[in-house]
């Protein structure tokens, strides 16, 4: 057993002496007798180390790492500089606690200011915030920001992340706000339903660019529709797609959000990954959480703090736009120093590629009898539809130690390309998906 | 220092990518302007972080007793585990029968927390405290409207609480019911008894309470909650006092979150992640956020959504890898291990206190839990020297302040969480070093409002930060 | 601290300005002093109805927030926009800086002229 307490057995008696107990009974007199637990906890015996570690081992040994991913649906598999591995593992940046002591924590707000303007730089946005905890959620906060007591709608395409969608849906159920899906049609937002439903009740529209389905959307229309309404305009995006594609500020966003997960995180199974938001002149006091600002300390030099924090809970308490309080910091470390690496050649590279093979994939997947289910333009995801049950095409890859795409259903299948899936595993892929329809 | 933006030149760069082994292809909506991000060779990236590093207090560069936020040493094994490739090269949407493993170790930690805070259930998806604060308030709004009682309306929430708290109500749609504390600083009943009606909700508590006492009337709060149809949410973010002695769900709480990032071990990451798993008594299981693990038919391990989920409050499972390290450190302390953690957290925190209060006065006299309120009213009034100062100044001595003006309910506030895991030697030397301040402050009030000066950058101006707010670098 | 003899002063420490219906409300010199260094100022919209007693605004230095609350009922007919850049001009010249123009008044609290609110201030500063 293992506790990390230096202290001994006897320096334990000592210093209750010194403190003038007894016993460690005698600490806790003022819980009462009747809501102790008075037994042992019915938990395995501690272990050393080893032991530790080979249990922990065994689960991860349970687990199917595919080499080879065609997945993506809201989490990405790219690839990650071994220097972003290493800065994100840094021992002070690991164990800090948030940077309210400013004068000894400038690496921390340093780090997250130039995330900041990262941030800014990918979604033509004015001002960041320190990010919260997943894209999903970004959304929900964006969403929040929007409404007001006369403008309590927001409304979401039903091409978004259906993950994303359920979020929405559970914070409007906090808030008491409305949430209504704009039908989408052939794969994208439907414009002209768009256009009918908006009111002067609604706050916001919610987009994605590209879409759950990988189909690029036309978000300028978009914002002079709801514009024109008197709502704003929350753009979703790929931090990725955005090195290449119009940017949501381009597009007239009010507000842009995202998964950060495609820069530098690993899968991980889900978490940690990174909400990054970002708003216009207008809108970045509403924005929920951390903020880091540039100021001087009292020599003159520049030095960075957590700024405008009276927006936030532990000031406003019930009155705070958001509860927001622990948020994804080392994540967010971690984007700045993959973008840092990366550069801006490096993105587009990396977002022109995930294009480029993307729709090398898509052309060879048709042509094995895989069509493509909707038209228009696509970056690094797309939907097919086949005769041969979903199941079975992603049985067969999985034999080959594939991870495929992601079933919809029985005949649709939605897949992704990263820069990471090679043309060789493009071909074997495709190869197999062959045998399975000739046999 | 340099900002990465300030440093290198057009033509710098690191290669990472080979070149696309495909056709180039070109989406038609381009961006209008290029993007513009640093150029930079791979030593100048890496040395720029080296150097931002050094101007960060980790847990590892001395004492840290921030009230509240319970800064322990963070286990390495923790790290190496999480960092497996099992688990950091997981996709979240791989089928059921892949994951195993990773199911397996979630049900296993839901099995064990629930154990540590007799609770039935638990749920993961909760990125942070505050995150599973604003999903018990739904469960319980939920819960609630199943009943058919849409009029329970309000939240009871004590004047000494965590910002969150009132926040997260407000959040899931609450009106916030404010009520005071007595004089002892814990729950005042008479007051609890006003404040309760038929449009009761709930209340959220955390025990040990924010200033560090437990409060020995926990069960007859409940019970008043109970009877006017409300539910009890435990704020678990001074669960470490107690883990092992005392649970929430044996004080009558019906719905908890925990931090796993505080009183399990999982590192704070400069703000996060962190991970707030919320758990609850058999009969709100139907409300938890989905999807939960479960045990099929089979034997194997799957997900399921509970039949009156709230919905999701993020995407996929939660902060996964924050898991596996809590996970690591339940394995390592067992359940004898547990107890003493705690345990040893509340006996540190008395040794320390019992050594300042012979100079400095405390907010709460008596037996503390794992932290203890100071208060520098006193020292103000003689000297004009403030806890911000107190706090400033610890920084010169190499000590990580405590946490400043909180709870609200006490002036002049600074609130001492030692943790289990620092040595008599470091309670020792904090004492004297924080002695020797006192006594600074006392003799030379002047000095002690220039501290620090051995930072890398001295005090810094917070109101021009906030007045002319300058929250990104623009290229010229 | 300077309380102006044409002013009128609420127990909350706003300044009233009555000019016909219409008034200017802004904070007093001594509420701007126990409040610090000021931030930021989030102001009504104009058109907005403001109702006695009630809080119409707020104030934030760096590590709080304040409520302003009005003491006249009517309608917001202008807001000090500079404020928005500038709030340290509250800070700077309080009597000055007027936060809203209210029109239509209807009502109004109970006001101490200049003598009754410096003494009622000094009563608070204990």
């Amino acid at each position: 057993m293992g506790t990390y307490i230096p202290n001994t057995g006897n320096e334990q008696r000592e210093m209750l002496e010194e403190a003038g107990f007894q016993s460690f009974d005698d600490l806790y007199t003022e819980i009462p007798e009747c809501v102790r637990l008075n037994r042992k906890l019915d938990l395995p015996e501690g272990s050393p180390e080893l032991s530790v570690r080979r249990q922990v081992e065994a689960l991860a040994g349970r687990n199917r790492i595919f080499n080879y991913i065609f997945r993506g649906a809201g989490a990405y598999n790219h690839y990650i500089p071994a220097v972003v591995e290493e800065v994100a593992s840094k021992e002070r940046f690991v164990t800090a606690y948030t940077p309210y002591q400013a004068e000894i924590s400038q690496g921390i707000l340093q780090s997250i200011f130039e995330y900041q303007t990262m941030i800014c730089e990918l979604t033509g946005m004015e001002a960041s915030n320190a990010s919260v905890y997943d894209g999903a959620s970004a959304a929900a906060e964006a969403a929040a920001m929007c409404t007001d007591r006369k403008r309590k709608t927001v409304l979401a395409s039903a091409a978004i992340n259906p993950g994303v969608y359920q979020v929405l849906k559970t914070y409007c159920f906090g808030s008491g706000n409305r949430l209504v899906p704009v039908p989408e049609k052939n794969g994208v937002t439907d414009l002209k339903k768009l256009r009918e439903m908006l009111s002067a009740e609604c706050a916001c529209f919610y987009v994605e660019q590209p879409n759950y389905f990988g189909q690029v959307e036309d978000v300028e229309t978009m914002a002079d529709i709801v514009h024109e309404a008197g709502a704003k305009l929350v753009a979703g995006g790929n931090p990725i797609a955005m090195a290449l594609l119009r940017t949501p500020g381009e597009c007239g966003a009010d507000v842009a959000v995202g998964e950060g997960q495609p820069l530098g995180i690993p899968l991980s199974f889900g978490g940690p990954y990174l909400g990054f938001m970002a708003a216009t002149k207008e809108m970045f006091r509403r924005l929920p959480g951390r903020m880091v600002g540039e100021t001087s300390d009292a020599g003159g030099n520049r030095g960075y703090v957590l700024t405008l924090q009276a927006r936030e809970q532990h000031i406003r308490r019930e009155k705070a736009g958001s509860n927001i309080c622990s948020n994804e910091a080392l994540c967010a470390v971690r984007a700045a120093a993959y973008m840092a690496v990366m550069g801006e050649e490096g993105l587009r590279e990396t977002a022109r590629q995930c294009y480029s093979k993307a729709h090398y994939f898509q052309k060879k997947l048709k042509t094995a009898g895989l069509s493509r289910v909707y038209p228009g333009d696509f970056f690094h995801e797309f939907v097919t539809r086949s005769d041969i049950p979903s199941r079975m095409i992603l049985k067969k890859l999985e034999d080959h130690g594939i991870l495929g795409g992601l079933p919809l259903d029985e005949t649709r299948i939605l897949w992704c390309v990263t820069e990471l899936n090679t043309k060789e595993e493009m071909d074997e892929a495709v190869r197999i998906v062959e045998e399975v329809a000739g046999s | 220092m340099k900002l990465l933006f300030e440093l290198g030149t057009s033509g710098r760069h690191c290669d990472i990518l080979p070149p696309c082994d495909v056709p180039e292809m070109s989406p038609e909506c381009l961006r209008k302007k290029e993007l513009r991000l640093p150029h930079l060779s791979e030593t100048e990236i890496s040395r720029h972080y080296t150097e931002l590093e050094k101007q960060v207090y980790g847990v590892n560069d001395g004492f840290y007793p921030l009230g509240s936020c319970t800064m322990k040493y963070n286990p390495k094994i923790n790290e190496a585990m999480a960092a497996l490739p099992g688990f950091a090269k997981l996709h979240p949407l791989q089928p059921d029968y892949t994951v195993q493993g990773a199911l397996e170790l979630l049900r296993r930690t839901e099995k064990y927390l629930c154990e540590i805070t007799g609770m039935d259930a638990m749920n993961f998806q909760p990125a942070a405290g505050a995150h599973g604060e604003f999903t018990g308030l739904l469960m319980i709004r939920a819960f609630h409207q199943k009943n058919g009682e849409k009029n329970r309306t309000k939240i009871i929430v004590p004047d000494s609480a965590h910002g969150t708290n009132p926040a997260s109500a407000a959040m899931a749609g609450y009106t916030v019911v404010s009520v005071p504390s007595g004089e002892d600083g814990c729950v005042d009943l008479e007051k609890l008894k006003e404040a309760v009606g038929e449009d009761t909700a709930g209340l959220m508590l955390t025990n040990p309470n924010t200033v560090g006492l437990f409060d020995k009337n926990i069960l007859e709060i409940t019970r008043i909650i109970h009877d006017a149809g409300g539910l009890c949410y435990y704020d678990g973010a001074n669960l470490n006092a107690v883990m092992g002695i005392t649970r929430p769900g044996d004080m009558g709480f019906d719905i908890i979150h925990l931090n796993l990032h505080k009183t399990f071990s999982a590192p704070h990451g400069g703000g996060g992640p962190g991970s707030g798993p919320v758990g609850c008594k058999k009969d709100l299981a139907e409300f938890l956020p989905g999807p939960v693990t479960e045990e099929k038919e089979d034997g194997s391990s799957g997900f399921a959504v509970p039949e009156s989920s709230i919905g999701a409050v993020r995407s996929f499972y939660g902060n996964f890898l924050v898991i596996v390290k809590a996970f690591a450190y339940l394995l390592t302390l067992g359940a004898d291990g547990i107890p003493e953690a705690a345990r040893n957290a509340v006996l540190n925190a008395n040794y320390l206190k019992k050594k300042l209060e012979e100079f400095c006065p405390m907010a709460y006299p008596g037996t503390c839990m794992h932290e203890f309120v100071m208060t520098m009213k006193d020292l103000k009034d003689r000297t004009g020297v403030a806890a911000l100062d107190i706090a400033k100044g610890l920084l010169d001595n190499g000590i990580h302040p405590p946490t400043m003006y909180f709870p609200l309910i006490v002036r002049e506030a600074l609130m001492v969480e030692p943790t289990e895991t620092e040595s008599r030697e470091t309670l020792d030397e904090a004492a004297e070093g924080f002695r020797a301040l006192y006594q600074r402050a006392l003799e030379n009030p002047d000095e002690i409002h220039e501290a620090p000066v051995k930072t890398p950058v001295r005090r810094l101006d917070e109101v021009r930060a906030a007045r002319k707010p300058v929250l990104r670098y623009f290229y010229d | 601290m300077n309380y102006p003899e044409e002013l009128l002063y609420s127990k909350s420490h706003e300044w009233v300005k009555l000019e016909g219906e219409d008034a200017l409300i802004g904070l007093t010199d001594f509420a701007q002093d126990a409040l610090g260094d000021l931030v930021y100022v989030n102001l009504p919209e104009p058109g907005g109805e403001l109702t006695v007693g009630e809080s119409f605004a707020d104030v934030e230095s760096v590590k709080a927030v304040s409520d302003v609350y009005s003491p006249v009922s009517g309608t917001v007919a202008e807001i000090n926009e500079a404020l928005l850049d500038a709030p340290e001009e509250i800070n700077q010249s309080p009597y000055e800086a007027w936060l809203v123009r209210v029109t239509g008044v209807t009502d109004k609290e109970e006001l101490m002229d200049a003598e009754a609110y410096r003494a009622f201030a000094e009563t608070e500063e204990n």
